[in-house]
């Protein structure tokens, strides 16, 4: 089993990733996953959620889990 | 309670409507409130042509029954209906219903505003506009005051 992870908006599109799989060894936190991917520490800039819940750069990930990034919500 | 997502034109007035005959018995409430909030044609002073609002399917609906869940503890009223738009949307089309039913007025009234600052924080969706210039995603939503 791997980790499913989604981006969207403006993160979509600067990182060119809408969804994609990520092998769990060496991640621990939602911030490992960012790293992963990135290459970069996670800012507040950047949300994310875990199972569709807000989660924190510190927040545990496992094994078959959503996690999603994206920027500051702004509908309404 | 009920929270839908729309894509395509949606008529508020008419959602709200069928949502009181349908749910509410008549004299059971006596106070309803609504938010309707339309889209404008002018952001950060630019003109805007169109609107793209993206969410996140499965999340955003959790959301906002959280939030509706969360202002009924809060403030105990009878009923709410969220309506919201998703995809394509155009200057002066509706983008997103509020309505609260409750016996009295202040849980109403409170509870509507409530919901909707709850929304503007919390739930994912994301704007982009189309301006003349090009597309642009919006950074922050306005304090709304």
């Amino acid at each position: 089993m791997s980790i499913r992870v989604r981006m969207f908006a403006s993160l979509r599109e600067r990182w060119q990733i809408d969804q994609v799989e990520l092998k769990p060894e060496g991640i621990a936190t939602v911030a490992d996953v960012w790293r992963a991917l990135t290459g970069e520490t996670m800012t507040d800039r950047v949300l994310a959620a875990v199972n569709m819940e807000y989660a924190r750069p510190e927040t545990p990930v496992h094994e078959g889990d959503e996690v999603a990034f994206f920027p500051p919500v702004t509908g309404g | 309670m009920a929270v839908k997502l729309v894509h395509g034109f949606f008529d508020p007035w008419r959602w709200l409507l069928d949502h009181q005959k349908t749910r509410l018995s008549p004299g059971s409430y006596g106070a309803t409130a609504s938010f309707v909030g339309t889209m404008r044609d002018f952001n950060e002073g630019d003109r805007v042509e169109e609107l793209f609002l993206e969410h996140y399917p499965g999340m955003t609906e959790r959301e906002l029954e959280k939030i509706v869940a969360e202002a009924r503890d809060q403030w105990r009223f009878l009923d709410a209906l969220i309506v919201h738009r998703v995809g394509e949307i155009r200057p002066g089309e509706p983008i997103v219903l509020v309505a609260v039913w409750s016996a009295h007025r202040g849980p109403a009234f409170d509870a509507c505003r409530g919901i909707m600052e709850a929304l503007k924080h919390r739930a994912p969706f994301w704007k982009k506009e189309r301006c003349a210039d090009g597309s642009r995603w919006v950074a922050r939503n306005t304090d709304g005051y």
